[in-house]
């Protein structure tokens, strides 16, 4: 308990000695956050001279709170979701000495955005499908295919790709992770519409695209094990600190009941609390999550708490467009736009409806959910797999 | 402010060791089901063994009035082990409930209840609300005239603690059994089974003047330890039917398989975790007195109250016909659960109460409309 304690408080000394060294309000952006990287203070759970301290993840809410409070520019974290939630972890456990030196510091700082090239239109669920190609030429590896729902395409400077290295062998086997460059030649990203009127995701296509064997993470053919690395840090990203309650979808309806009496019934105000208590239900589920989590009791429930979160988000956007009568009919803007982050709050009650059905599609459907919850969790024997142990080329497209 | 921990801490891991240990060791659940043909010889040494020996009769009683001065996040461990065991113990109406209305009133009653030698029962039906009205009985010079129905831990009780409005207020009566006419009720649970009570001009002493604010807080215990039972009765349906389903086979395969059934039982996983992080937050919050524990109990017995039946209604289906069997004891959780739904106020009415609570009320007033 002590050491905890000690630990925590030499932590927020660090802190207060690096805000007394580097002025927030007028050092250069960039400088401010590579001294802040350079310092531990980045993300302190990774290791000393990787941005980190090597402490616990959950001393990092503090931290952040700690430069946020003294008005320090932040690392615009959330056009940068990939880089920070998925490749930085990837690259942590998989990356050489030379990957780490070249790509952690301006990924951590946002001067490179990295976008995810993984999925394809023929694998989606079925991730270990991927047929884009990856042929060695030399010292460099010669990469096409296509790639689908990639968030930041157009602004990013790097990707997380998974490619098809050898085709002879069945899917998982056949697996190579890369990290591309964004702005080769061969790269044409084109904006994707969703039925939101908005393109927030990408086509990639992906046309002789040139990468160096340098920006191979992890072994040949050991893509699927590194992927599954990405993929898993999906659900570590729900950390963070204490969420308020009200936070999210719950908070707008809440509020658009609070603002519209004249349009109150006793049917809305039934599911309304009923979805107000299963909202206050996820909320300190998640709670309980990242109490465990910082006791190093890392579970499962990352992808219980994923189910939940579409499921809910579904059901109140629904319920604020009836509770809007009227004013639920009309739409915003259909025009299309190029977001660069994603706002499942932002905009009218209409885009709000339309775009939390992604929430259940979007990072693992929730059917899929149910089946690892059903495996991982409960036991439960695995779904048949008729394409396991047969070569990819075999397999029927 | 500190965040409540929702974490199970060593000291309750060991609590629940202790209490699963002991109904593993003296409850076999063919004698629960052989509570509803009227054989209740398991209840008498099972609650003797819970109150006395494990001395969990006192558990939120002070150290200084006899008892062990633990929490109610302790409380919530003992329920949720009694649910997931469908124990026919009060601990629930007698040492929470009861309990806690006659709380530091310096009566002689309070040790008696701590050392588990008299055992009480808050005169309420079973269904009665935090905020619920309660039954009309008239005191006249210490004899208490009228029924209470619906009364659970009553069977067990010694001692009837009598809620009466007074011209000063209302007050609480401890009343002997013994003095009463109690009238044992054919239960939809059995585990925990009813009774009607009569009192006619029955002998009794004022413990408590000026008791709103206990028989309320009595009332809202109840009902956040509720939550916890329901708990740990979901638990078990879920932990039951995972293991039924993962040794069961039909068509040449573990039924467990389909994926028709790993879905539903994936879901139910998703609800036994969130309930127990609310049934959790719940005890949190009134084990630290925290000024959001109101809100907090309505949530955890809105919720929880449908999750265990939602789980047992679940369980009964994909157990298929050996559900529903009388020596299946799957049953026994059905009907638990679906008696607790009702206890300390349906999880609809809990949560119009939430309504009030969290700035989300019906009223309009400009339809002019209330609720």
């Amino acid at each position: 308990m002590n050491t905890e304690t000690d630990v925590a408080d030499k932590l927020s000394e660090q802190v207060t000695t690096f805000l007394a060294e580097h002025d927030p309000v007028t050092t250069d952006r960039i400088e401010f956050l590579r001294a802040r990287f350079d310092a531990g203070l980045a993300w302190v759970h990774f290791p000393v001279g990787r941005g980190g301290l090597g402490l616990p993840p959950g001393l990092q809410p503090e931290v952040d709170a700690r430069f946020a409070e003294a008005g320090a520019p932040d690392n615009h974290p959330r056009i940068n979701v990939i880089g920070l939630g998925m490749a930085a972890p990837t690259l942590m456990a998989y990356g050489t000495e030379e990957q780490l030196d070249t790509f952690l510091r301006p990924l951590w700082t946002g001067e490179q955005i990295w976008c995810q090239l993984f999925s394809e239109p023929g694998a989606g669920s079925d991730l270990a499908a991927v047929a884009t190609r990856a042929v060695r030429d030399g010292d460099h590896w010669v990469v096409d295919g296509q790639k689908v729902w990639t968030s930041s395409a157009q602004n990013a400077q790097l990707a997380i790709l998974l490619a098809r290295t050898d085709p002879d062998v069945p899917k998982h086997a056949g697996l190579t992770y890369f990290v591309c460059d964004m702005t080769d030649p061969g790269i044409e990203v084109r904006p994707l519409r969703q039925i939101t009127g908005e393109a927030e995701f990408n086509e990639v296509f992906l046309t002789g695209v040139r990468i160096p064997d340098s920006q191979r993470l992890g072994a040949v053919g050991e893509g699927w094990k590194v992927a599954n690395a990405t993929l898993n840090n999906e659900r570590l990203a729900i950390g963070g600190g204490p969420v308020p309650r009200e936070s999210g979808m719950v908070g707008v309806v809440a509020a658009a009941w609070r603002a519209n009496p004249g349009r109150r019934r006793p049917d809305l105000h039934g599911r309304l609390m009923e979805l107000w208590v299963e909202s206050e239900a996820a909320r300190l589920t998640g709670q309980r999550l990242r109490q465990k989590l910082a006791v190093g009791q890392p579970g499962p429930e990352g992808a219980a708490m994923k189910l939940t979160f579409a499921r809910l988000a579904q059901r109140l956007s629904g319920l604020e467009l009836e509770l809007l009568g009227e004013e639920g009919l009309r739409y915003d803007d259909w025009t299309l736009r190029r977001p660069l982050e994603v706002d499942f709050l932002g905009r009218g009650p209409g885009y709000r409806y339309l775009r939390a059905k992604g929430n259940s599609i979007e990072g693992g459907t929730s059917e899929i959910l149910l089946n690892i919850v059903a495996e991982r969790v409960l036991g439960l024997p695995p779904e048949p797999r008729v394409d396991r142990d047969v070569p990819f080329k075999e397999l029927a497209k | 402010m500190t965040e409540l921990n929702l974490l199970y801490t060593d000291v309750e891991d060991d609590l629940r060791r202790t209490v699963r240990d002991l109904l593993e060791d003296r409850l076999d659940p063919s004698a629960v089901i052989a509570m509803y043909d009227g054989d209740r010889t398991v209840v008498d040494p099972l609650w003797k063994a819970i109150a006395q020996d494990l001395g969990l009769a006192g558990l939120l009683i002070p150290e200084a009035e006899g008892g062990v001065g633990a929490s109610a996040r302790e409380a919530a461990i003992v329920c949720e082990e009694l649910g997931r065991a469908v124990a026919p113990v009060p601990f629930l109406t007698s040492a929470v409930v009861a309990t806690i209305a006659v709380a530091g009133s310096g009566q002689e009653l309070v040790a008696d209840l701590a050392a588990g030698a008299t055992t009480a029962a808050l005169a309420v039906p079973f269904t009665t609300a935090p905020e619920g009205p309660l039954p009309a009985l008239v005191a006249t010079n210490g004899a208490l005239t009228g029924t209470v129905s619906s009364v659970a831990g009553v069977l067990e009780a010694d001692v009837l603690l009598v809620p009466v409005e007074e011209s000063d207020g209302l007050a609480i009566y401890a009343v002997p059994v013994a003095g009463t006419t109690v009238q044992a009720v054919a239960s939809l649970d059995m585990s925990r089974q009813l009774a009607d009570v009569t009192l006619d001009a029955a002998p009794g002493t004022r413990v408590r003047s000026d008791a709103a604010n206990s028989v309320r807080a009595a009332l809202r215990a109840g009902a956040a330890m509720l939550a916890s039972e329901q708990v740990g009765v979901a638990s078990w349906c879920l932990a039951g039917t995972v293991g039924y389903l993962r040794e069961r086979r039909q068509f040449g395969r573990q039924v467990g398989g389909f994926q028709a059934l790993k879905h539903r039982l994936a879901d139910l996983y998703v609800g036994v975790e969130s309930g127990t992080a609310v049934a959790r937050y719940a005890a949190a919050a009134l084990a630290a007195d925290d000024s959001d524990s109101q809100v907090a109990t309505a949530i955890a017995a809105s919720y929880c109250g449908n999750l265990a039946v939602t789980a047992a209604e679940e369980a009964l289906q994909l157990h298929g016909g050996i559900g529903m069997t009388w020596e299946h004891p799957v049953h026994l959780y059905l009907k638990r659960a679906k008696t607790d739904q009702l206890a300390f106020g349906h999880p609809g009415e809990q949560r119009r109460r939430l309504a009030d609570l969290v700035d989300l009320p019906f009223g309009s007033t400009e339809a002019g409309e209330s609720q």
